[in-house]
């Protein structure tokens, strides 16, 4: 669906298909980003988004069953998450880990080995992270500490934003699921991204189910994930509506289709047109003009709900 | 999906594998016989009160068995270790004469180095003789003697220290090997720290071993006065031969009234090495004895460094790690007698073990009847790399006084999957990734070091945890 042409696609995932320990988490996603895109996705907790963030860094935790994974013209489907972050894809992580005994500039200079554009002396590096850390408002004492040990919320999501500064990376995954609970960390990554921009051309691909972290960003496209499957896309008048409307249309929407697809898969014909009639309607809608059909929507999905009921009354 | 295994069953230690060739080195028949001893003793020009020690050792070496409760040693081979190879120089105070394939060899080990950068005496030994000493001006200024063991015998003044000290912490009667070595020592430091002098760099020695079943027996033995600091700083590499190789060292610390002694340590002994050493550790009221302790290489191990907390309010720690890998059996440890009132201990161990090592954590706390008012703290950090990897904890406390305190804790991890992922998505490879996690994990112990030892022991583990990925 998306407007892109390959050639300026940076990232391409096709129909992907991941689990863990035998249960699929993600079934076809597609997700195509341009370079220089700021693209969203968001969904209700437990939708798949931080497992989609996962899988394109290459967390070996998730086997891909099918689909593939381009990044930046190379097919990274089958390659080790090392080699991906060498070829610029950067995710910062929800819960950072913590590393006993290893002083965060080790860490950090450890990053930048091997990297042509990237590797600097030791002075240089010394004057470029602490640069850094102090556009990020963060204590250059942590530069010393042991990483992640005994490291606040809001300074670890600093240590993750001084590392994309640092990376310089062509496109960042911003897990930031649970940032918009926390004022402090959402003023860090705020920070971080606006930095981000202006010294690079890079992409983001910001994981949320909260809006306020996207507060004074251009948003670019906006992906809505439910149960492991985009179910819409659209550009950033998406975001107002989300928020305040929440995911439930969605949900019921994605139930709707689930309620089809086994419908289907049991040859239950009148159940599933009826199914997909409502689906049709939920669709129909939501568009770019979010505002007026909202009645509709609600309508929609309120037909939505009762053929799912209808279907699973049928089963 | 497979992932490539990239186990290398025998890492590359070339760096700390080589040797030169043994023209003109004397080499003493295999086999001990109070004849054998008898030599040792009267080439060194020994006094007679050593000789008759040596002989006495010998003879409790041949009557007590081998220690039955640790790892097996049954591939060791007595009458192949050739117990004493004398090098073919004498003693040395200056580098440039020095023969030169020695120096190479004391080169690869860095010895140079670590002397122009702490500016301290060196005295390293090959094979079983001291060949080069250097004894820093500033240290003989204050008084300080810094010398190998058998020239200090020749100088009445501290012939008498030594007679009065030597083999007293760790009697010929303690062990099987306790008694070899009481019997064959040879080479190793004497150190004297006169009363209320405070060395404010460490003394170093670095020995190792060359001809082939060559045992080392060495002995350091180190008296630190009343009011007076030392920190001493012991470390070793071997070249690896096929032929069993023992390695039966004996440290003896005595630790005066308010002073206190640092001991660091670095072993890294070849993987056919059977490293059965002994150190011991005395601190007379308020003395503090700190061991550092890194336990590299060799095939088995025992090592549990002693402290004898005798004077009242002394204390004693110690910071160890150990690392067994493939085909290694590394029991080690740490002792402490709390013998007076108000002694305090802390024991802080980390263990890795990998490729099937064996890694055993011993430790004994004794409390006697005077230690009232004691404290001991042990703790216990396993790594294990693999599954096939082994690592136990064999705590004992033994408390016979009133109001003492004593604790333990014991943990054994692995390397988690989520750190690993960490460190890889951001441009860090599995090997290195793992060993930096490693590395970490023995940073209390590295960063007790002085830096070139810490990089030093950074590297030993860097090679260990070479074809670490399975």
């Amino acid at each position: 669906m998306s407007t892109i042409s390959p050639a300026d696609t940076l990232l391409s995932v096709r129909g992907l298909t991941a689990s863990v320990d035998e249960k699929t988490i993600l079934h076809g996603v597609d997700l195509d980003v341009a370079a220089g895109e700021t693209h969203v996705i968001m969904g209700p907790n437990g939708a798949g988004k931080s497992t989609m963030g996962h899988v394109i860094m290459g967390d070996p935790v998730y086997s891909v069953n099918k689909g593939s994974i381009f990044f930046d013209g190379q097919d990274i489907t089958n390659l080790s998450c090392d080699k991906r972050s060498r070829a610029g894809l950067f995710l910062s992580f929800q819960a950072p880990v913590e590393i006993p005994g290893v002083p965060l500039s080790s860490f950090l200079r450890a990053t930048l080995a091997g990297r042509e554009s990237l590797e600097m002396k030791g002075k240089q590096f010394r004057r470029r992270v602490t640069e850094l850390a102090r556009e990020l408002n963060m204590d250059t004492a942590y530069l010393n500490r042991e990483l992640g040990v005994g490291f606040s919320g809001g300074e670890k999501k600093k240590v993750e934003m001084l590392q994309l500064l640092l990376l310089q990376p062509k496109l960042a995954i911003l897990d930031e699921t649970d940032s918009g609970l926390d004022v402090d960390a959402l003023g860090v990554v705020s920070r971080g991204m606006d930095a981000y921009r202006k010294s690079t051309d890079g992409s983001l691909v910001i994981i949320t189910h909260n809006t306020r972290i996207l507060e004074h960003l251009e948003v670019d496209r906006v992906h809505v994930m439910v149960n492991g499957r985009i179910v819409r896309e659209d550009d950033a008048s998406l975001i107002p509506w989300i928020d305040a409307n929440g995911f439930d249309t969605f949900e019921r929407e994605a139930a709707a289709q689930l309620a089809a697809e086994r419908e289907t898969a049991n040859d239950a014909a009148p159940a599933r047109d009826a199914a997909a009639d409502a689906v049709r309607a939920a669709a129909a809608g939501l568009g770019a003009g979010m505002v007026q059909s909202l009645r509709a929507t609600l309508d929609a999905s309120g037909a939505a709900d009762a053929s799912a009921n209808a279907s699973a009354d049928a089963r | 999906m497979t992932k490539n295994r990239t186990e290398v069953a025998d890492i590359d230690r070339s760096l700390y594998d080589f040797s030169y060739g043994e023209e003109g080195f004397e080499r003493l028949d295999a086999g001990l016989t109070p004849d054998i001893v008898t030599e040792i003793s009267q080439r060194k020009n020994e006094p007679q009160w050593m000789l008759d020690m040596r002989l006495k050792s010998l003879e409790i070496y041949h009557r007590m068995p081998n220690p039955t409760w640790g790892p097996g040693i049954d591939g060791l081979d007595m009458d192949n270790i050739v117990t004493y190879v004398k090098p073919n120089t004498e003693q040395k105070n200056d580098w440039d004469s020095v023969p030169d394939d020695i120096k190479d060899t004391f080169e690869r080990l860095g010895i140079p180095e670590a002397e122009r950068s702490y500016l301290a005496g060196v005295g390293a030994q090959y094979d079983s003789e001291l060949v080069y000493h250097n004894m820093q001006d500033t240290a003989a200024k204050m008084g300080i003697v810094y010398s190998g063991i058998e020239e200090a015998l020749q100088e009445p003044e501290w012939e008498a220290i030594i007679r009065e000290k030597f083999m007293t912490l760790i009697p010929p009667t303690d062990h099987k090997f306790a008694a070899l070595h009481g019997a064959v020592w040879s080479g190793g430091s004497f150190v004297y720290v006169p009363k209320g002098v405070k060395l404010d760099f460490p003394l170093q020695s670095y020995f190792r071993l060359n001809a082939k079943g060559a045992g080392q027996f060495e002995h350091t033995l180190i008296v630190v006065e009343d009011d007076a600091d030392l920190h001493f700083i012991e470390g070793c590499s071997a070249p690896k031969y096929n032929v069993a190789n023992l390695h039966a060292g004996a440290v003896e610390l005595f630790v005066g009234k308010r002073a206190h002694l640092r001991y660091s340590t670095i072993e890294n002994w070849s993987k056919n090495m059977y490293n059965l050493n002994t150190k011991r550790a005395r601190c007379e009221e308020e003395g503090e004895i700190e061991w550092i302790s890194g336990s590299f290489g060799s095939h088995v191990g025992y090592l549990y460094p002693m402290s004898v907390l005798a004077g009242r309010k002394s204390r004693s720690s110690f910071t160890g790690i150990t690392f067994a890998g493939t085909g290694q059996n590394l029991d080690t440890g740490c002792k402490v007698v709390l013998g007076a009132r108000d002694t305090s201990a802390t024991v802080e161990t980390k263990s890795i073990s990998k490729g099937g090592g064996i890694s055993t954590f011993r430790s004994s706390i004794v409390a006697t009847p005077a230690a009232e008012g004691s404290t001991a703290s042990v703790s216990c950090q396993s790594l294990m790399l693999d599954d096939i990897s082994r690592s136990d904890t064999i705590p004992a406390m033994d408390i016979r006084a009133k109001d003492v305190n004593i604790g333990h804790e014991a943990t054994i991890g692995r390397i988690g999957d989520d750190k690993i992922f960490y460190l890889m998505s951001r441009g860090i490879s599995e090997e290195e990734a793992r060993t930096m996690i490693v590395n970490g994990f023995a940073n209390p112990v590295s960063k007790e070091l002085p830096l070139e030892y810490a990089v030093e022991m950074n590297n030993l583990i860097k090679l260990e945890m070479e074809g670490a990925i399975g």
